[in-house]
C-alpha cells in the first residue's frame, strides 16, 4: 500500500503522457487527478498508522547499482516526517490538479500538463520517502526536471525559455553541491543509506577523523554539512541561488502555487530536516544555516515590497518564509521547521492559487498596478485572498501565526550571535511581511481599477473546480496550525519519533515559554504597523515617492503605464535621493541578477567564444596542429626541391662538406662514436644541408646563415 | 566454432555476399546489410546469456596457432558490452542511411560491415600487436566513410586530419609495442599481465601508448580532429565514431595501460587529471558558444570521456566500473543525439541552431525523444549517463577530492549548453522563413530510436545486471 503512494502518480502521468491523446482532455485530467487523490488518501491511512499510531516502516525493494562497497537500494522508508511530507504533497497535488482542470481549461495541452504534474508529484513522492541519499537525489533532481517542464509550458514564449533554463541551471548548481555532499558522506560513512549514516554520526562527530577536502582539511561533519545546505539553498531558493525563484513565475498558476511555493523547494528544508542527526553535530554549519536563513528571509522581503507582479510578490514572499523555515532548522527546531513548512503549503498554495483566480478573472493581467477594485467583482477570491494573507502575516491564531510566532520565540531565546541575527531579521521581517501582503490585496481588491473598463466588464468569480480546492485550502489556512501545534511542536510531543533529532541542550521550545511579554508581542506589533504603513501609503495615493527621471524610465517598468498611472505610483515629488535609491535597490532585487550576468554568465560566455574556441581551439592548436603542419611542410617541401639543382658542382661540394664534417666528428670527439651510429650522423648531416637554400642564391626564410655562405659559392 | 568467432566473421560473410549483389539493386543490399547486422546483434546477446559473471578469466576464448602467428580471442567483463554496443549501433547506421544514402549503396553497407568486425576483433583481440593492427585498421573505413559520403567540401580536410592526427599517435604506440616486444619476446596479453617491467621502462612504454590513446579520446590539445570530423561525417558515420571509436581510446587505457603498467599508471595520474579536468571545464566552455549542433554534441563528447578518464585513473573499482558504466551510456546517448540532429539534418539540410526554433510545433514526438537524450546528456537519474557519473565522480572523491570537486563542475556546465541547444532548437516560436515544409518522425526513424530509449531507461533504472558482469573484470584489472 506504502508503495502504491508513490506509485500512482507515475501511473497516472505515464498513462496520460502516453495515451493522452485517447482520454482527450477531460479524460486525461480526471484520471491523473484521481490518481493523486487515490494517493492521498493513502497517505492518509499512512499518517494514521505510521505518525499517529507511531509505527514507522521500511520498505527495501532490491538494488539500485551497486558497486564495491558502494550501494544504492530502492528504499522507501515511511517515518513521521515521511508521512506529514507526503500528506501535504498529495494534498496540494490533488488540490493543485483539480484547480488546473479548470485553470487550464482553454489550453490545448491539458494532458501533457497534467502529465507534468503528475511526474512531479511522482519524483517529489521519491524524494521524501527515499531511504538513502542517492535515491533521495533522483528525486531531488527529477523535480528539478519537471519544474523546468512546467516552467517552459507555455514553450513560446521566450521569457519562459529563459527562465525554465535558469532554474535548471541554478539549481545544477545546488545539486553539485549536494552530490559532492554526498560522496563526501560515502568517503566518511562508506554508505550511503539514511540509517547507518544516522547512527554513526555521533561517533564521527566524538572522534572527528581528518577529512580533506579540496587539498584543505576540515571538519568532517560540518564540511559535509555545508555541502548539503548547498543543495538546499538551491532547491530552497535562499539567498545566492534564489534568483531562478521569481523568474520561475512565468509558468502556470497552478504550478506556482504547486511547485514553487507549496512542495517543490521546500525540499531544501526538507533535506535539512532529514538529516538533521548530521546537523545537529556540526554546529558550524548550524550557525551557516542560521545566517542564510535570517538573511534570506529579510533579502527577500524587502525587494517583496515593492515588486508590481502579483505573482512576483508572492514569490518573494515564499522565499522570505523559506528563509524562516531554515532558519528554524539551522536553530537546531526542525520540527518548527517542518511545521512551518507544513502551514506555509496551505497558506501559500491557497495565495498562488487566488492569485491565479484573480489573473484568470483578469484575462491574464498581472500587474498589480493594472488591477484595483476588485474586491465587489470577485468577493469569494478576495475572501480567500484576505485569509491566506491574514494566515501569512501571522494574524493571530490562523496557521501561519502558530509556526511564525515559535520560530521567531526559539530565535529569541537562543543567545547567541546567530540566534539574535536571526530574531531580528525574522521580526523585521514580520513588518516587511505584512506590508507587502496588505499592499498586495489593497492595490488589487480595494483601490480605485486601474485598468480598462472592458477587462473589469469581463471579469468573473472562480468557477466552482477552482473554488473547491480554495475552500479546501482556506480551511487549512485557519485551522490547521492551532489543530496541530501540540501534537508537533507542543511540548514534550513524540510525534517524531526518530525521525527528527536534536540535540538535548538544542532543544529550545521550553526556553521560549518563557520570554519576555515584550519580545512576544512584538511580531503582532510589526503586524499592526505593517498593515497600517500599507494602508496609508497604498490608500493615501502617496505611494513610495520616487520621481521619474530618465534614468528611471530607461530601466524601471512603468514605460507601458498610462501617465496618471505612473504618476500615482511614481511621483514627481521631491522624494530624497536616498528613498529612490533605496527603491530602486530594491526593485531591481539587490542587483543580483545584474551581478550574475555581468560578472559570471557573460565572462563564461565570452570566454566560451573568444578564447576557448577562437584562440585556443581554432588559434593556437590549429596553428600548432594542422594548418601549422601543413604550411610548414610545404615551405619544407619547396625548400628541398630547390636543392635539386642538377649542377654536378653543386652535389659534389656537399659531399665534400659532409664527409668533413663527419671526419671532424669521429676523430675529435671519439666519446660520440660508441654511442652514436656513425650512418645515423651521416643521415643527420645531409639532411640538415638540405634545409640550407638553393644554389642559386635566394636565401630561404629560417635558414641558418652561417651556413649560407658556404651553399653560395 | 565459438560465438565470438562467429560475430566476428559474420558481418564479414555479409560483405562478401554484398560483393556479388548488382550495384543497383539498392533494396535487396540494404535488406542484406540490416538482416547481418541484426543477426550478428543477436548472436552478441548469446554472448552476454552465456557470460560467466563469477570469473575474471577470459571467456569464449579461442586460441589460432599457426607458423608465423597466434593469437587469442577472448573477452571478458569489460569487453563484453563493447561488443554488444558494436553490434547494437552497427544496424542503426544501416538504417540511418536507408533513405538518405543515394550514391554508393553497396559500398556504404560493405564499409559499414567491414568497420563492425574490425571494432569487434579490436575489443576481442587479446594480442598486443593484432590490437594495434585493428586501432588502426578501424580508421580506414572511417576515413572512406567521411570521405565519401560526408556533406560538404571541407569533409576531405576533416577526413585527412582525423586519418593522420590518429594516426601520429599510433606511430608512437606502435615503438612501445616494439619496447615490450624486445623485454619479452611476445605480445601476448595474458602473458604480459605476469610480466613485471621496470619502472622507468614503464614511463616510457606507458608513454607512448599514452600517445595514441589521447587522441582518439580524445583529450587536450590533441581533440580538434573530433568536431571537425563528427561535423563533416553522415549521421551514420558520427554515430560511429561517438559510440564506437572514441572508446577505443579509454578501453585501451582500461585494458592495456593500467594492469600492464601499474607503477606508470600511478605516476601519470596527476597528469592526467590535469589534463582532463582543463578539457571538461575547457570544452564546456566552450560548447556554449557553439552553433553547429553537431559541434555542440562533439564537444559534449570530449567533457564526458574525459570524465571517463577521470574514473579510470581513479585507481579503485567505483572508478572504474563507472567509468565503464559511462563508456556504455555514453555510447548510447551521444549517438541518440547524432540521430537526431541528422533527422533534422535530412529534413532541413543544416544544422546551425539559428535556423531552428519552435520544432516542437511541428515535430512533438522527436521534440520528446530529442529531450530525453538531452537530459539523458546531463546525466539526470534515470537516465544512462547519471550512473557512470555517480560512480566516476565517487570514485574520484575517495582518491583525491580536488579532482572530483573540479570534474563535478561539469554537471553545471553540461545543464548550460545542453539546454540552451535543446531549447534553441525545440522552443520558441516557429521560424517559417526558414522552414516551411514540416514532418515529424517517420516510422522508420521512430523504430530507429525506440531502441535507444529502451536502453538508456535500462541502463539508467536497473544498471545492476550490466554492473554484475563487471566487478569481477575489474577487480582482476586492480588486481585486488
Amino acid at each position: 500500500m506504502y508503495l502504491c503512494i508513490v506509485l500512482f502518480p507515475l501511473v497516472g502521468s505515464l498513462c496520460t503522457g502516453i495515451f493522452g491523446r485517447f482520454l482527450g482532455y477531460r479524460g486525461a485530467a480526471v484520471f491523473t487527478t484521481c490518481f493523486v487523490f487515490f494517493a492521498f488518501l493513502l497517505s492518509c491511512s499512512a499518517f494514521y498508522e505510521v505518525a499517529l499510531c507511531a509505527s514507522p516502516c521500511y520498505i527495501k525493494l532490491s538494488p539500485w547499482f551497486m558497486s564495491e562497497m558502494f550501494d544504492a537500494y530502492w528504499g522507501f522508508l515511511f517515518d513521521s516526517l515521511t508521512v506529514v511530507m507526503c500528506v501535504v504533497v498529495t494534498l496540494v497535488s490533488t488540490l493543485v490538479h483539480m484547480y488546473g482542470i479548470s485553470y487550464m481549461e482553454k489550453d490545448p495541452h491539458i494532458p501533457r500538463f497534467m502529465c507534468y504534474l503528475s511526474i512531479f508529484t511522482f519524483f517529489m513522492l521519491m524524494l521524501v520517502t527515499a531511504d538513502n541519499y542517492i535515491e533521495m537525489f533522483l528525486g531531488w533532481e527529477g523535480v528539478g526536471l519537471a519544474s523546468y517542464l512546467l516552467i517552459n509550458f507555455w514553450y513560446t514564449r521566450l521569457q519562459a525559455n529563459k527562465a525554465a533554463i535558469k532554474a535548471m541551471l541554478i539549481n545544477r548548481v545546488g545539486d553539485f553541491g549536494l552530490a559532492l555532499g554526498i560522496m563526501g558522506i560515502y568517503y566518511i560513512f562508506k554508505t550511503v543509506d539514511f540509517s547507518v549514516v544516522f547512527a554513526c554520526a555521533a561517533h564521527f562527530a566524538a572522534n572527528p577523523a581528518p577529512f580533506v577536502f579540496c587539498n584543505i582539511e576540515f571538519s568532517t561533519l560540518n564540511t559535509i554539512c555545508i555541502l548539503l545546505f548547498i543543495g538546499a539553498v538551491g532547491k530552497s531558493a535562499q539567498l545566492g541561488l534564489h534568483a531562478w525563484l521569481p523568474d520561475a513565475m512565468e509558468g502556470p498558476t497552478p504550478v506556482s502555487a504547486l511547485i514553487h511555493a507549496a512542495t517543490m523547494v521546500c525540499s531544501g528544508v526538507f533535506l535539512i530536516a532529514r538529516c538533521s542527526p548530521l546537523f545537529e553535530h556540526a554546529p558550524t554549519a548550524g550557525i551557516l544555516v542560521t545566517l542564510v536563513g535570517a538573511m534570506t528571509c529579510l533579502f527577500a522581503a524587502t525587494t517583496g515590497l515593492v515588486q508590481n507582479d502579483l505573482k512576483r510578490v508572492i514569490a518573494y514572499s515564499t522565499c522570505s518564509q523559506l528563509g524562516y523555515m531554515v532558519l528554524a532548522c539551522g536553530l537546531s527546531n526542525y520540527s518548527v521547521g517542518i511545521f512551518h513548512l507544513m502551514n506555509h503549503a496551505f497558506f501559500k498554495a491557497l495565495l498562488f492559487l487566488s492569485a491565479g483566480s484573480v489573473i484568470h478573472a483578469l484575462s491574464d493581467e498581472q500587474d498589480m498596478r493594472k488591477m484595483g477594485g476588485l474586491a465587489r467583482l470577485i468577493p469569494f477570491t478576495y475572501c480567500m485572498m484576505c485569509i491566506g494573507s491574514l494566515s501569512l502575516v501571522g494574524f493571530p491564531f490562523l496557521t501561519g501565526f502558530y509556526s511564525k510566532e515559535v520560530i521567531l520565540e526559539c530565535a529569541a531565546v537562543n543567545y547567541t550571535v546567530s540566534g539574535h541575527f536571526a530574531y531580528w531579521c525574522g521580526a523585521t521581517c514580520v513588518l516587511f511581511t505584512s506590508y507587502y501582503s496588505f499592499r498586495c490585496i489593497f492595490l488589487t481588491f480595494s483601490c480605485k481599477g486601474q485598468s480598462s473598463k472592458q477587462l473589469f466588464k469581463n471579469a468573473h468569480e472562480a468557477p466552482l473546480l477552482m473554488a473547491l480546492p480554495l475552500c479546501a485550502l482556506a480551511f487549512g489556512s485557519i485551522f490547521v496550525g492551532y489543530l496541530s501545534k501540540d501534537m508537533m511542536i507542543g511540548c514534550g510531543t513524540n510525534f517524531w519519533g526518530n525521525s527528527l533529532f536534536s540535540l538535548p541542550q538544542n532543544v529550545l521550545l521550553y526556553e521560549s515559554e518563557y520570554l519576555s511579554q515584550i519580545q512576544k508581542l512584538l511580531p503582532i506589533v510589526f503586524t499592526t504597523l505593517g498593515a497600517v504603513l500599507a494602508f496609508i501609503i497604498t490608500k493615501r495615493g502617496t505611494h513610495i515617492v520616487v520621481n521619474i527621471n530618465d534614468e528611471m524610465i530607461s530601466t524601471a517598468p512603468p514605460l507601458t503605464l498610462t501617465q496618471s498611472m505612473s504618476n500615482r505610483f511614481y511621483q514627481v515629488s521631491s522624494a530624497s535621493f536616498f528613498i529612490r535609491k533605496l527603491y530602486f535597490f530594491f526593485n531591481k532585487r539587490w542587483f543580483f541578477d545584474k551581478v550574475y550576468n555581468d560578472l559570471i554568465a557573460q565572462k563564461v560566455i565570452s570566454f566560451g567564444y573568444k578564447i576557448s574556441f577562437k584562440t585556443i581551439d581554432k588559434g593556437l592548436l590549429e596553428v600548432l596542429g594542422p594548418l601549422g603542419v601543413s604550411n610548414t611542410l610545404l615551405k619544407f617541401v619547396q625548400q628541398i626541391s630547390r636543392l635539386q639543382s642538377g649542377f654536378i658542382f653543386n652535389y659534389a661540394l656537399m659531399m665534400l662538406l659532409g664527409i668533413a664534417i663527419l671526419v671532424f666528428l669521429v676523430f675529435f670527439f671519439p666519446m660520440f662514436y660508441p654511442i652514436i651510429d656513425i650512418r645515423i650522423v651521416f643521415i643527420l648531416i645531409i639532411s640538415g644541408l638540405m634545409v640550407s637554400p638553393g644554389p642559386k642564391g635566394e636565401v630561404a626564410p629560417g635558414c641558418e646563415p652561417s651556413e649560407q655562405p658556404l651553399a653560395s659559392t | 566454432m565459438s560465438i565470438l568467432v562467429s560475430i566476428i566473421f559474420i558481418p564479414i560473410i555479409g560483405a562478401l555476399i554484398l560483393f556479388f549483389v548488382p550495384n543497383w539493386k539498392t533494396q535487396l543490399i540494404k535488406n542484406i546489410a540490416l538482416n547481418v547486422s541484426c543477426l550478428n546483434f543477436l548472436m552478441s546477446l548469446l554472448l552476454w546469456i552465456y557470460f560467466d559473471h563469477s570469473t575474471a578469466k577470459f571467456q569464449f576464448s579461442q586460441t589460432i596457432y599457426s607458423e608465423s602467428l597466434s593469437f587469442t580471442i577472448a573477452i571478458d567483463g569489460i569487453s563484453l558490452f563493447f561488443i554488444i554496443l558494436t553490434t547494437f549501433l552497427v544496424p542503426v547506421c544501416i538504417l540511418v542511411g536507408w533513405k538518405t544514402i543515394s550514391n554508393y549503396v553497396k559500398e556504404y553497407c560493405i564499409a559499414f560491415l567491414i568497420l563492425e568486425t574490425l571494432m569487434i576483433a579490436v575489443f576481442c583481440m587479446l594480442d598486443l600487436l593484432l590490437f594495434y593492427v585493428f586501432f588502426e585498421s578501424v580508421l580506414i573505413p572511417m576515413f572512406i566513410i567521411i570521405g565519401v559520403w560526408g556533406s560538404r567540401e571541407r569533409k576531405i580536410r576533416a577526413a585527412y586530419q582525423f586519418f593522420i592526427y590518429t594516426l601520429f599517435g599510433s606511430i608512437i604506440m606502435l615503438l612501445g609495442i616494439l619496447i615490450i616486444y624486445l623485454q619479452t619476446g611476445t605480445t601476448d596479453y595474458q602473458i604480459l599481465y605476469t610480466t613485471e617491467f621496470s619502472e622507468k621502462r614503464q614511463i616510457i612504454i606507458w608513454a607512448t601508448f599514452f600517445a595514441s590513446f589521447a587522441v582518439k579520446v580524445p583529450m587536450i590539445p590533441v581533440h580538434i580532429w573530433l568536431p571537425e570530423a563528427h561535423v563533416e561525417a553522415p549521421t551514420a558515420g558520427s554515430v560511429i565514431l561517438a559510440g564506437i571509436l572514441l572508446k577505443l581510446g579509454t578501453y585501451g587505457f582500461l585494458r592495456f595501460s593500467i594492469p600492464l603498467f601499474p607503477y606508470a599508471s600511478m605516476y601519470f595520474t596527476p597528469l592526467l587529471y590535469t589534463m582532463s579536468i582543463i578539457a571538461i571545464i575547457y570544452t564546456s566552455f566552450t560548447t556554449i558558444r557553439q552553433v553547429d549542433l553537431k559541434k555542440i554534441i562533439a564537444y559534449s563528447s570530449v567533457a564526458h570521456m574525459n570524465i571517463v578518464i577521470i574514473g579510470l585513473f581513479s585507481m579503485n573499482s567505483i572508478g572504474i566500473e563507472g567509468s565503464i558504466m559511462l563508456m556504455l551510456s555514453h555510447g548510447i546517448v551521444s549517438p541518440a543525439l547524432f540521430l537526431c540532429v541528422g533527422v533534422l539534418y535530412d529534413r532541413y539540410k543544416t544544422r546551425l541552431c539559428r535556423y531552428y526554433g519552435g520544432c516542437v510545433h511541428t515535430m512533438p514526438i522527436f521534440c520528446i525523444l530529442f529531450c530525453l537524450f538531452t537530459m539523458a546528456n546531463i546525466a539526470l537519474p534515470l537516465t544512462a549517463n547519471f550512473v557512470g557519473e555517480l560512480l566516476v565522480f565517487q570514485g574520484v572523491f575517495c582518491n583525491n577530492t580536488l579532482v572530483a570537486f573540479l570534474s563535478a563542475t561539469s554537471m553545471i556546465c553540461s545543464g548550460g549548453y545542453s539546454l540552451l541547444a535543446y531549447g534553441r532548437v525545440a522552443y520558441g516560436s516557429c521560424k517559417p522563413y526558414y522552414i516551411r515544409s514540416f514532418s515529424d518522425l517517420s516510422r522508420r526513424e521512430f523504430f530507429m530510436f525506440i531502441p535507444f530509449v529502451v536502453v538508456t531507461l535500462w541502463l539508467g533504472v536497473t544498471p545492476q545486471c550490466f554492473l554484475d558482469a563487471m566487478h569481477c573484470s575489474v577487480a582482476n584489472i586492480l588486481n585486488i
